[in-house]
C-alpha cells in the first residue's frame, strides 16, 4: 500500500524502534512552547486571519474564512416571511443534534418543556460521533477536579474562562455517572474500576473511554434517549436565521428545510445554539477530521443578533490526522494511539518530541520537524511524519491495539495497511474550534433567552482545548442549557415577533462598505475533488 | 494522466478518476451532497450504498466513504432506512424476563442466511450478536455489537425482517447501566463534589495570582 519511498524512510523508523522503546523523551520547557507555538503554530500566520469590519467583535481578527461568513448577507430578507404563521410554536428550540443538543433535549424534558430540536442532516450527525479517544473526568483517588483546573486552564495558556472552566471539572464526574447510568459502556477493570490513560497536557490518568468509540458510544446512547422520551426532532432542517421578539428577547428561529426547500417558522420561548464547529470551513486550507456539516452556523446565527465571540481566532489542529491514503486524509487518528505509546518518529527515525505535549505545542512541533528541520515523508499533500504504532502492542501486549483503538484498526485495514506491524503517516489536520460564542456559567448569552452549548461556546477550554474536555463539556453544558432553558421558558411571555436585525446588520454592512455576494450560514461545503469546471459548448 | 473508470450513479454515466470512494465520486460527478454524506470517516453510517458491477448477479452494500470507484459500478444509495426501534424507559426495563426478545420479538425469526454478516461494513459477526440476544446473552451481543455505525445494511439485508442494530444498542445501554461492573470511586467522588468538598481546592487556584499558578503548573507532578 505505501510507495517505495514511504517504504525506505519506514526502515528507519524499524531501525530505531528498539533503542526507542524504553528511551525516555523529555518535555519541553515553558519558553521553549512558546517560540515553537510563535513560530510555527498556523494561529501565528496572519495571512491567514482577517480583522472584522462589523458586529461586537468589531477590531478583532478572526479567520478569513469565518471572517467572510460573519459578514455576509443574511438567507432572508425581513420582510420574505409572515412571522405570525408559525409552523411549531415550543418552549425550548434546540438547534443542532449533536452531543450537546442532544443533553440538552433530555434534560429540557426533565424539566417539563415542551422541546424542538433541529439538525442540519440527522440526529447524531456531528463531530460527537467522530470523537475518538475519551472524556476526562477527575473521578480517581489520586485525582481531583481542582487538578483537572490546573491541567486544562495551563494547557489553555490560563485563558480560561474560570466560572466556565470551575463547572467543567466540578461536573465532571457527574456527568461520567450521568452517562454510566444512561447506559454509555465505559471501559472498566472486573472491579468496576474505570480503565483510564493520560492524554496530552494532564498530568492524571483521567480520560475516560469505550474503546476508540467513545463518542460514537455517547452519542448513540443519547440519541436512542431522545427517541424513546419522544421528543420532537427535524432532521434536515438547518436554522438560517434566529428571531427576535420587539423587546429583544429571543424568539425562535427560522429554518429552511433541505429537500422541500421551504422555510419553516418556530416560535421559541428560549433558543439553545449547539451547532458544533467549523472544521469544514477549511481554515488555512487544511484538511478537517470534522463532520460534513461543521461550517459555524451558529456562530454566524449568533454574531448576527449581536452575541460576542470570545478567541474566534484559536483554531486547534489534531497534531495527528490522515496524511495517507488519500481516501481517509484528514480524518482523525485518535491521541489515544500516543497516549497508548507510539511516538512521533520523523524521516531518520529520530523521536523527535514527548508523544503527549499538548496539541498545539504537538501540531507545532511536527510542523517544524516537515518544514524549517526537512525530514518529513513525502506524502499526498506536501510532507508527513511517521506515528509508530507498532510501538504500543510490543509495550502493552499483543492484542492491546485490537481492544483499545478497534477502530484505528478497521479504518487502515480497509485500505491495506495494518497498523499493529506498520506505522503509518500523520499530518496535522483541523479539529476545533477552541473559541465560540460568549457564554456564562449558565450558559446563557447576553441576548435574553438564548443559550449555547458544546463546540459553538469559547471560553471554556481557553486558547487551546486539552483531549477529552470536549466530550466533557458538550455533556456538562448541554445539561445546564437544557435545564436552564426550561426553567426560563416557563417564566416567559414573547411579544411581537421580527426580523428587523437582519436590516439593522444590512446597514451596518453598508455603513462598514462591505460588498460582499458571500449568504451566511453556508450550511455545507462543495468538493469536486480535482473536477474542472465544465464548459459550455 | 490518472486512470479514469466508467461508473453509474443513481442510474446515469459517469468518466470519473479511479482512485476516488464513491461518495468522492459523486461529488465530482457533480452532486452537492445532503443525504448520505455524514462523518466521511466511516463513523456515522449515513452512506451506506448498494451496487452491482455491471453485468454480474451480485448485488454489494457498502460505506460510500470507505469504498472506492470500480469499472462499471452501479450504485444506489440507501439514504435512510425504515428501522423498527422500539421505545422504551431504561428505568423500567431490567435486564431479565428475555427484555430484549419481548421488544424485538421477531428476532427469533432468524433463518440463518447469514446476509447480515456478509452485508456489515464493520465487518461484526451480527449474525452471532442476535443469536446472543435471542439467548439473553447481553453483555456477550453488547460486546459482539459495539463497533456497530448504526448504517442498517444488515436490515435492509434481512428476510425476517430484524433491526439488528437497535437490538444492539439496547443490550449495550442494558450492559452499559446494569451488567457492568459497579464503579465505586465514580460514585464516591460525585458525593464528594455534590457535597461541596471539592469547590474549595479549585477556587484556591482561582484566587491565586497568575504568577503562582503558572509556577504550579510548569511544576506539577505528572502520574507516570
Amino acid at each position: 500500500m505505501y510507495t517505495s519511498e514511504m517504504l525506505a524512510s519506514m526502515k528507519n523508523v524499524e531501525k530505531t524502534r528498539n533503542e526507542r522503546l524504553h528511551a525516555a523523551i523529555s518535555r519541553m520547557g515553558a519558553e521553549e512552547k512558546d517560540e515553537l507555538l510563535q513560530e510555527f503554530h498556523p494561529d501565528y500566520r496572519s495571512s491567514g486571519f482577517q480583522v472584522l469590519k462589523v458586529g461586537p467583535n468589531k477590531g478583532s481578527k478572526v479567520p478569513v474564512e469565518l471572517a467572510e461568513l460573519l459578514e455576509g448577507h443574511s438567507r432572508l430578507h425581513s420582510d420574505q416571511l409572515d412571522l405570525n404563521q408559525v409552523d411549531y410554536d415550543v418552549d425550548v428550540l434546540i438547534i443542532g443534534g449533536g452531543g450537546a443538543g442532544a443533553s440538552a433535549a433530555i434534560e429540557a424534558d426533565n424539566g417539563g418543556a415542551k422541546v424542538l430540536l433541529v439538525t442540519k442532516l440527522r440526529m447524531g450527525d456531528a463531530n460527537t460521533m467522530m470523537a475518538e479517544g475519551g472524556i476526562q473526568a477527575a473521578d480517581k483517588a489520586n485525582d481531583s477536579p481542582a487538578q483537572h483546573y490546573l491541567d486544562a486552564f495551563g494547557g489553555g495558556h490560563y485563558s480560561n474562562k474560570p466560572e466556565l472552566l470551575e463547572k467543567l471539572v466540578l461536573d465532571g464526574p457527574l456527568a461520567i455517572k450521568w452517562l454510566s447510568d444512561l447506559g454509555v459502556m465505559f471501559d472498566k477493570e472486573q472491579d468496576g474500576t474505570m480503565v483510564t490513560t493520560h492524554g496530552g497536557g494532564t498530568s492524571r490518568k483521567r480520560m475516560h473511554a469505550c474503546a476508540d468509540y467513545t463518542g460514537a458510544e455517547i452519542m448513540r446512547v443519547l440519541r436512542d434517549e431522545v427517541s424513546n422520551r419522544g421528543i420532537k426532532c427535524i432532521d434536515y432542517a438547518p436554522a438560517i436565521e434566529l428571531i427576535l421578539d420587539d423587546k429583544g428577547h429571543i424568539g425562535g428561529a427560522v429554518l429552511e428545510d433541505l429537500d422541500s426547500h421551504e422555510h419553516l417558522v418556530v416560535r421559541a420561548k428560549t433558543v439553545i445554539i449547539a451547532t458544533g464547529g467549523a472544521g469544514r470551513l477549511h481554515y488555512q486550507g487544511f484538511p478537517t477530521s470534522n463532520h460534513y456539516g461543521a461550517t459555524a452556523d451558529g456562530l454566524v446565527l449568533g454574531y448576527r443578533i449581536g452575541t460576542e465571540l470570545i478567541y474566534a481566532d484559536a483554531i486547534q489542529y489534531h497534531p495527528t490526522g490522515v496524511a495517507y491514503p488519500a481516501q481517509i486524509y484528514g480524518a482523525l487518528v485518535t491521541e489515544k494511539v500516543r497516549s497508548l505509546g507510539a511516538q512521533l518518529v520523523n524521516s531518520e527515525g529520530q523521536a523527535f518530541m514527548h508523544p503527549l505535549e499538548t496539541r498545539d505545542v504537538a501540531a507545532a512541533s511536527i510542523i517544524r520537524e516537515c518544514t524549517a528541520r526537512h525530514k518529513g515523508v513525502p506524502a499526498l499533500d506536501g510532507v508527513a511524519l511517521w506515528l509508530d504504532t507498532p510501538m504500543i502492542d510490543i509495550l502493552s501486549g499483543e492484542g492491546t491495539i485490537a481492544k483499545r483503538l478497534p477502530g484505528m484498526l478497521r479504518m487502515y485495514e480497509k485500505f491495506g495497511i495494518d497498523l499493529r506491524k506498520e506505522p503509518i503517516l500523520i499530518y496535522p489536520t483541523l479539529h476545533y474550534q477552541n473559541g465560540g460564542i460568549l457564554v456564562d456559567s449558565q450558559a446563557e448569552t447576553k441576548v435574553p433567552g438564548l443559550y449555547v452549548a458544546g463546540e459553538a461556546v469559547g471560553g471554556i477550554h481557553g486558547r487551546n482545548r486539552l483531549m477529552g474536555n470536549s466530550l466533557l463539556d458538550i455533556i456538562v453544558f448541554g445539561r445546564i442549557a437544557g435545564r436552564n432553558a426550561a426553567a426560563s421558558s416557563a417564566k416567559c411571555e414573547l411579544g411581537r415577533l421580527t426580523l428587523a436585525h437582519i436590516d439593522k446588520f444590512e446597514a451596518e454592512l453598508k455603513a462598514a462598505g462591505i460588498e460582499t455576494t458571500v449568504v451566511a450560514p453556508k450550511l455545507l461545503p462543495t468538493y469536486t475533488h480535482g473536477r474542472q469546471a465544465r464548459v459550455e459548448k | 494522466m490518472e486512470e479514469m473508470i466508467k461508473v453509474f450513479l443513481l442510474g446515469k454515466e459517469y468518466t470519473v478518476p479511479a482512485t476516488l470512494t464513491i461518495m468522492d465520486a459523486m461529488e465530482y460527478a457533480g452532486y452537492k451532497l445532503v443525504r448520505g454524506c455524514g462523518c466521511r470517516s466511516g463513523f456515522c453510517g449515513a452512506c451506506a450504498v448498494v451496487y452491482r458491477i455491471k453485468g454480474s448477479t451480485d448485488i454489494k452494500v457498502c460505506l460510500s466513504c470507505q469504498t472506492h470507484v470500480q469499472e462499471g459500478m452501479c450504485v444506489g444509495q440507501i439514504q435512510s432506512f425504515p428501522l423498527n426501534k422500539r421505545s422504551y424507559n431504561m428505568s423500567d426495563i431490567k435486564p431479565v424476563d428475555n427484555i430484549i426478545g419481548q421488544l424485538y420479538p421477531e428476532i427469533y425469526g432468524c433463518i440463518g442466511c447469514n446476509a447480515c454478516t456478509k452485508g456489515c461494513p464493520q465487518g461484526l459477526n451480527v449474525m452471532q450478536y442476535i443469536a446472543y440476544a435471542q439467548r439473553g446473552e447481553y453483555e456477550k451481543c453488547a460486546h459482539a455489537s459495539f463497533d456497530c455505525v448504526g448504517c442498517n445494511i444488515c436490515a435492509s439485508r434481512c428476510p425476517a425482517q430484524i433491526s439488528h442494530s437497535a437490538v444492539g444498542l439496547l443490550a449495550r445501554r442494558l450492559t452499559g447501566k446494569y451488567l457492568s461492573p459497579h464503579c465505586e470511586h465514580l460514585e464516591e467522588r460525585v458525593a464528594e463534589v455534590a457535597s461541596g468538598q471539592c469547590t474549595a481546592a479549585v477556587e484556591a487556584i482561582i484566587g491565586k495570582p497568575l504568577e503562582e499558578i503558572k509556577e504550579l503548573y510548569n511544576k506539577r507532578e505528572i502520574e507516570k
